[in-house]
């Protein structure tokens, strides 16, 4: 069994979302991770908020940001267990986030020691 | 009272307490010269009383006789009074005339430390609750043999090995210190958890429901909150589960022992004391910030404290239940899971949540995948059922499915 990281990736992460959509939101994605973990394949995972996010480059440089409104911004991940990438894919198909237009989830295998 | 009721009645409340006592006393290495005193006191009740008629004060009398079959045992038997004095660092002279103390606050401590040390981490997990039973609750082996469907022999083999471990392992019989309690905790709460669950609902074993082991599982850890470091956010919510799950114990079988399911339960017998208990101790588990899943469990059997089926109740439960599959899961927590979930999302969606569970050599499976397919297609819902019927182990869970099936015996 191989472990798979699920990259949630945002258009637009800046959105502005009504207290409804949000809630709406957090059940449907609770409801995802407990589907996953309900087959026993959830290893772990976590939001990345924005606020008080930074970027540090080349030369220490550090910069505030990103901030949800630019392109492309990873919005969080979760860890899961499969037998293959295929089952991994099945797993990210189902994530709330894929609601979004432009919205993506990236499936990436997690490297092991052996 | 009558003599034959008196005796096992004593029995159940004294010989775990003599036990504790003489166990603390010579050390977590001679647990067994400990049950042989404590069985040899009863015998000499037998012996005695039937004909000197039974004594004013008979638990009393239990412990002056263990007192003195110990301090007897001790004189006799000079090598073995070395061996604990020394074990103990103690002047073999000094320990052979030492007091036992049969105190109500000594035989309290010394439960609450034996209960440690039985779920000491080096023994394995079903040895802990076999020797939980025996030491902590009195029972026989035959008694545990049945709880757990083995036989005596088994039993025997692992309380065995349990007690040498102890030796092996030199384990005192001593309350756990700052930095060792947490994670001792954590094994004494899964013994409690696990004996509980035991009674409360056996998948394997008749009668499934055995209220006697929820009782000694309730005693036990009430007596770890009374202890102050013990006293954690986890074990209160542990404590308010057994309670919330407690409540319903009177209203899950009818006159002749068939279960009642929760649905057609009578709720006026739930118990409304052990309700507001759960509901107390829920809220003294609320401190802190480790949601454990106690916690979770807990809640999840608060909301079935309430029998109406509202949408709110269901969508916590589903709430919890998402929670609880990411730090424990279970085929069961899976499959209870899936039953919320068809309350807030329907059947079609929680029969594709069910199909990817894989749990097909479960019974209770495909009993959800009959419940969810009924209305929908009853053709197939009774396939899934007599597929239920097959796998089923118990005749309780039999008794279950036939009903549903409309067959009745």
């Amino acid at each position: 069994m191989e472990q798979y990281a699920l990259i949630m990736r945002h258009e637009d992460g800046g959105k502005v979302a009504s207290p409804e959509q949000m809630e709406s939101w957090m059940k449907q994605t609770m409801d995802w991770i407990g589907g996953i973990a309900a087959q026993n394949k959830f290893v772990g995972g976590t939001g990345l908020p924005f606020d008080d996010a930074r970027v540090v480059h080349a030369g220490n440089m550090v910069t505030n940001g990103p901030f949800g409104d630019i392109k492309e911004t990873i919005g969080g991940f979760i860890t899961v267990k499969a037998e293959s990438v295929e089952e991994a894919v099945e797993f990210a198909k189902g994530c709330p986030v894929l609601q979004g237009e432009g919205n993506t989830v990236e499936v990436r295998r997690i490297a092991r020691d052996h | 009272m009558e003599q034959q009721e008196l005796i096992p009645h004593l029995f159940r409340t004294e010989f775990r307490k003599i036990v504790a006592v003489l166990g603390k006393h010579f050390g977590a290495g001679h647990l067994d010269v400990a049950e042989d005193l404590a069985s040899d006191t009863f015998a000499a009740a037998l012996e005695t009383w039937p004909y000197r008629g039974i004594p004013a004060n008979p638990t009393a009398w239990l412990y002056a006789v263990a007192r003195n079959k110990a301090l007897n045992y001790l004189r006799r038997n000079r090598h073995f009074t070395r061996e604990v004095a020394d074990q103990l660092k103690k002047d073999p002279d000094d320990f052979q005339e030492s007091e036992i103390d049969l105190s109500e606050g000594n035989i309290r401590d010394s439960q609450l430390q034996m209960l440690f040390a039985v779920c000491h981490p080096a023994i394995s997990v079903p040895a802990q609750v076999g020797l939980a039973l025996r030491i902590l609750c009195g029972f026989g082996i035959d008694e545990i043999a049945t709880a757990f469907l083995t036989n005596k022999e088994t039993v025997n083999k692992r309380l065995f090995r349990a007690r040498e471990t102890l030796r092996r392992e030199q384990v005192a019989i001593e309350y756990p210190g700052e930095g060792e309690i947490e994670s001792r905790l954590e094994s004494v709460l899964t013994t409690l958890y696990l004996l509980f669950s035991e009674g409360y609902y056996s998948e394997s074993r008749e009668p499934v429901i055995r209220e006697d082991l929820c009782a000694e599982a309730m005693r036990l850890t009430a007596l770890l909150l009374e202890a102050g470091p013990a006293n954690s956010p986890e074990a209160n919510a542990l404590f308010a589960l057994m309670s919330f799950q407690a409540s319903r114990l009177g209203a899950r079988q009818n006159g002749s022992g068939e279960l009642i399911l929760y649905q057609d339960q009578d709720e006026s017998l739930w118990d409304a004391a052990l309700i507001a208990q759960g509901a107390r101790y829920l809220n003294l588990a609320s401190r802190g910030s480790r949601l454990s899943r106690y916690h979770l469990e807990a809640g999840i059997a608060y909301w079935h404290t309430i029998k109406e089926d509202t949408r709110e109740k269901w969508e916590n439960i589903l709430y919890l239940y998402n929670l609880l599959l990411q730090v424990a899961y279970s085929p069961v927590a899976a499959l209870n899971r899936t039953y919320a979930f068809s309350k807030i999302h329907g059947k079609e969606a929680a029969i594709r949540e069910a199909e990817r569970l894989k749990l097909s050599g479960n019974p209770y499976y495909f009993t959800l995948l009959g419940e969810l397919h009924s209305g929908l297609d009853d053709e197939k819902a009774r396939m899934h059922f007599e597929k239920a019927l097959e796998l089923a182990r118990t005749e309780a869970d039999r008794r279950v499915i036939q009903q549903r099936l409309g067959i009745r015996k």
